[in-house]
């Protein structure tokens, strides 16, 4: 729909934000007879949020379920989690997402969602991860369908600018839509809108000037307006602004919706150096997909935020190829060069680096293989092996931010609170809340997994408060 | 081959291999998959493969406004049309009708022509039901070549084609595994055999498949019926006219009701279905071949219809012209796909076990 005016000016329950969470919200209260509206602030082809860039749903299960083969357990999962985020989880809420997670996946089928195996370059995940087939924007559309064919309304490009507070109650909603103020109420209202990432000023008071430099691999229309004005009112908040889902992607990625293809998988096989050609950490500390997101963090601390990742022509086939060509040259220095880095710097550290490896002979791509420096720092503790073989190939890296943590506390209904207490009428669900859950680190398919578990929470909670 | 038309599907394929998630929807993603860089005989190779059925595009993070721009049916479609014009022979006919419905137009007028002098000028021998109007052996002077030159001209694109794509020697089970997948369509179907995007945006539906294999099977089962009547005038010395309750009737009866049906239904298809999804040149050429086909099949019931009246002659004309055009165009129209799909299906099962 793409007419204010055509909508109801009340509605049971009103939803912000267009993603999985809202979705997941939209579709469950629909269900229950709730007239449902969503106020989604993209316009329709960017409809969904960051959930149009996702691929797969970590999901506990006992026994083969859809596209996932043997066992994940509860206590194995939640291991997994506190691993990534160091112990800084609401374990009660993180139980709760986990748990619930298993009766999720056939909900998911039920109202359209087609999985896949997993895909080839990720067999790791084929036990813990489902993956949707065509990836989260097919998701997106079988959701939207769903909710129309339930009575949703869904406006798009509506941008909501303000939530009025009072006595703890949502009283009405306010947006802009065609350069037009609209005002709606709603029995209850959902909050759905993700994180403010794509708020370059926010970003930066939060991370000082190095956030300039970041990129945000996804959706440019999360800029935390909705948030802002109910943490302007007091809401409760949870969550460091710092902290964020961020990775080392592509340099030359755009700024916003880069999305999956501008991963590098090739930090293991390589070396990394800040822009005066030195080393800053142990490339090889661990299998990527449990190292990639401490990358963004990682070059966000080097100076201009930037890193260069060097390989040679033996290693170029080990990883899953990303959406830019590798610079290549057949002499370091020509590299160094093409990359704007030292050559003599680059050229020293590169022999340090090759005269701290050992016997290489026991070199294997996807197992920790033990093939360190010895009498290196930072050493490389896995897959070490000179880099000689020309051509020389490099990547640019920067920082992508996928999300941020600061968000609205929730209780495990999904209810928003302020000090006084809860808020009668508000949920909130997805992103937005995340950091109710995860403190930092992130663990993939967890988003979607939070989005799906409490986006269900809020519609039934918010369907059962309007009825 | 035209470079651009390479160069853009290269471009969109490895931003689609560096994705990946729309692996699971048909054979095009597991080949693409499968290697790092693209060569023009693999780009051609996945352009065969592809249906055009529009999941991938639907699905994808990366359409237009997106500065990727990605648009992967169009692309493999524009490349698949070249393709089959840069491998036809003879080429001075190759670039006439993909993209020129008028032509396949004026061909058929001819073809009515022809067959209308046929029987004005050349005209029966003495022999009953359609025999009464033209003569069994003008019949076959005149399809016997119509039907072996364009299978001639196919054989030579088709082996040129072969060695493009790097095909390696046949084995039985590659045969097999390729009218497997045509028999059931599914790459039409998704890997979740719900359908395709075809008639209303994401929507899934079997509606293109079901049309397609009307058509498939119609034309199967009308080839069959002369296929039959060859056989029983030739091996059995039984002539036409046949009785309704005879192999070469209900075939050709059911036959040309699914042809008929199955090109209406396609023609409606297309026309709810957005063109910039596929090869906009091409649009007209396609609809000409799907209104070709479907003619085909009507214009042989109606002579069935009208055999014992005075309008039969006339009715002859049409359908043995329209016939006419047909075959004669096989190497140069839409009609050269299934050759091509079936060979590309061939080349991919021998992909799959090597």
């Amino acid at each position: 729909m793409n007419d204010a005016t055509s909508l109801a000016t009340s509605y049971d329950v009103a939803i912000i934000g267009g993603g999985n969470a809202a979705l997941c919200a939209a579709m469950t209260a629909a269900e229950t007879g709730a007239s449902v509206l969503i106020l989604e602030t993209a316009p329709k082809p960017y409809r969904g949020g960051n959930s149009r860039h996702t691929r797969n749903f970590r999901c506990m299960h006992s026994g083969p379920l859809g596209p996932l083969v043997e066992d994940y357990s509860e206590d194995e999962y939640l291991a997994d989690l506190m691993k990534v985020t160091g112990g800084k989880t609401d374990e009660h809420l993180a139980r709760l997402a986990i748990r619930s997670s298993e009766e999720c996946l056939p909900w998911m089928q039920d109202h359209g969602v087609h999985f896949q195996p997993s895909l080839s370059g990720t067999l790791s995940l084929a036990r813990t991860n489902a993956f949707f087939m065509g990836g989260g924007k097919s998701l997106v559309n079988a959701y939207y369908r769903t909710a129309q064919k339930l009575g949703v309304d869904v406006l798009y490009e509506a941008h909501v600018t303000h939530l009025e507070l009072n006595d703890n109650h949502i009283d009405w909603i306010d947006y802009t839509h065609d350069r037009a103020d609209h005002r709606v109420t709603a029995k209850s209202v959902i909050v759905a809108s993700g994180g403010f990432q794509a708020d370059t000023d926010w970003l930066t008071r939060a991370w000082g000037p190095a956030a300039q430099n970041f990129l945000i691999r996804g959706t440019p229309y999360n800029r935390g307006v909705v948030l802002a004005d109910l943490l302007d009112q007091d809401v409760d908040s949870v969550g460091d602004p710092t902290q964020c889902h961020a990775v080392a992607i592509d340099g030359r990625a755009p700024k916003f919706d880069g999305g999956i293809v501008t991963r590098l998988d090739c930090v293991p096989f390589s070396i990394v150096v800040n822009k005066n050609a030195e080393r800053f950490y142990d490339e090889g500390e661990d299998v990527w997909p449990k190292r990639y997101a401490i990358w963004g963090r990682l070059v966000a601390g080097q100076p201009d935020q930037v890193g260069y990742v060097i390989i040679d022509a033996k290693s170029l086939d080990l990883f899953m190829p990303s959406v830019f060509p590798p610079l290549k040259s057949d002499t370091l220095e020509g590299l160094a060069a093409e990359m704007g880095l030292p050559a003599d710097k680059l050229r020293t550290t590169v022999d340090t680096f090759n005269a701290a490896c050992g016997d290489t002979s026991k070199f294997h791509p996807t197992e920790l293989d033990g093939v360190t420096t010895t009498g290196l720092t930072p050493a490389k503790t896995n897959w070490a092996r000179p880099i000689t073989e020309p051509p020389f190939y490099g990547y640019s890296l920067r920082t992508g931010v996928t999300f941020t943590y600061l968000g609205l506390k929730v209780d495990e209904n999904a209810q928003c609170s302020t000090p006084s207490g809860p808020i009668k009428n508000l949920w909130a669900a997805g992103e937005t809340m995340a950091g109710s859950i995860l403190g930092q680190g992130y663990l993939a398919g967890f988003g979607m997994t939070i989005g799906t578990v409490f986006g269900r929470i809020a519609g039934r909670e918010a369907a059962a408060y309007a009825n | 081959m035209q470079i651009d038309l390479l160069q853009e599907a290269r471009r969109q394929a490895e931003i689609c291999n560096a994705c990946r998630y729309c692996e699971g929807y048909c054979s095009v993603f597991p080949s693409m998959h499968a290697g790092r860089a693209f060569s023009d005989g693999d780009l051609t190779q996945l352009a065969n493969l592809c249906h055009n059925c529009r999941g991938c595009y639907y699905a994808c993070q990366y359409t237009a406004p997106h500065e990727f721009d990605l648009n992967l049916p169009k692309a493999l479609a524009e490349v698949r049309r070249d393709s089959w014009e840069s491998f036809a022979w003879p080429q001075p006919l190759a670039r006439r009708f993909h993209t020129h419905g008028g032509a396949i137009a004026l061909a058929l007028v001819i073809g009515f022509a022809l067959l209308l002098w046929a029987i004005r000028s050349i005209g029966s021998a003495g022999g009953d039901g359609f025999y009464a109007a033209l003569s069994h052996n003008a019949m076959v002077a005149i399809f016997l070549p119509a039907f072996l030159l364009p299978l001639i001209s196919l054989v030579v694109g088709l082996r040129r084609y072969w060695a493009t794509v790097d095909g390696q020697t046949v084995r039985l089970g590659d045969i097999m595994a390729a009218l497997s997948m045509a028999a059931k369509m599914k790459d039409l179907a998704a890997g979740h055999g719900e359908g395709c995007n075809f008639e209303d945006e994401d929507r899934f539906t079997h509606g293109r498949r079901h049309v397609h294999q009307a058509i498939m099977y119609g034309f199967l089962l009308c080839f069959a019926a002369t296929s039959a009547g060859t056989v029983m005038h030739y091996g059995f010395d039984m002539p036409a006219p046949y009785p309704l309750w005879s192999l070469p009737k209900l075939l050709g009866i059911s036959g040309g009701l699914l042809l008929t049906v199955g090109c209406a239904g396609m023609v409606a298809l297309k026309l709810k279905s957005d063109p910039d999804l596929g090869d906009v040149h091409a649009w007209g050429g396609e609809i000409g071949f799907i209104l070709l086909l479907g003619f085909v099949g009507l214009s042989g019931l109606v002579l069935y219809l009208l055999g014992s009246t005075a309008l039969m002659p006339l009715m002859l004309a049409l359908h043995l012209g329209a016939v006419l055009a047909f075959f004669l165009l096989t190497p140069f129209t839409k009609m050269a796909h299934g050759f091509y799909r079936l060979t590309a299906l061939i080349r991919d099962a021998q992909r799959k076990r090597s």
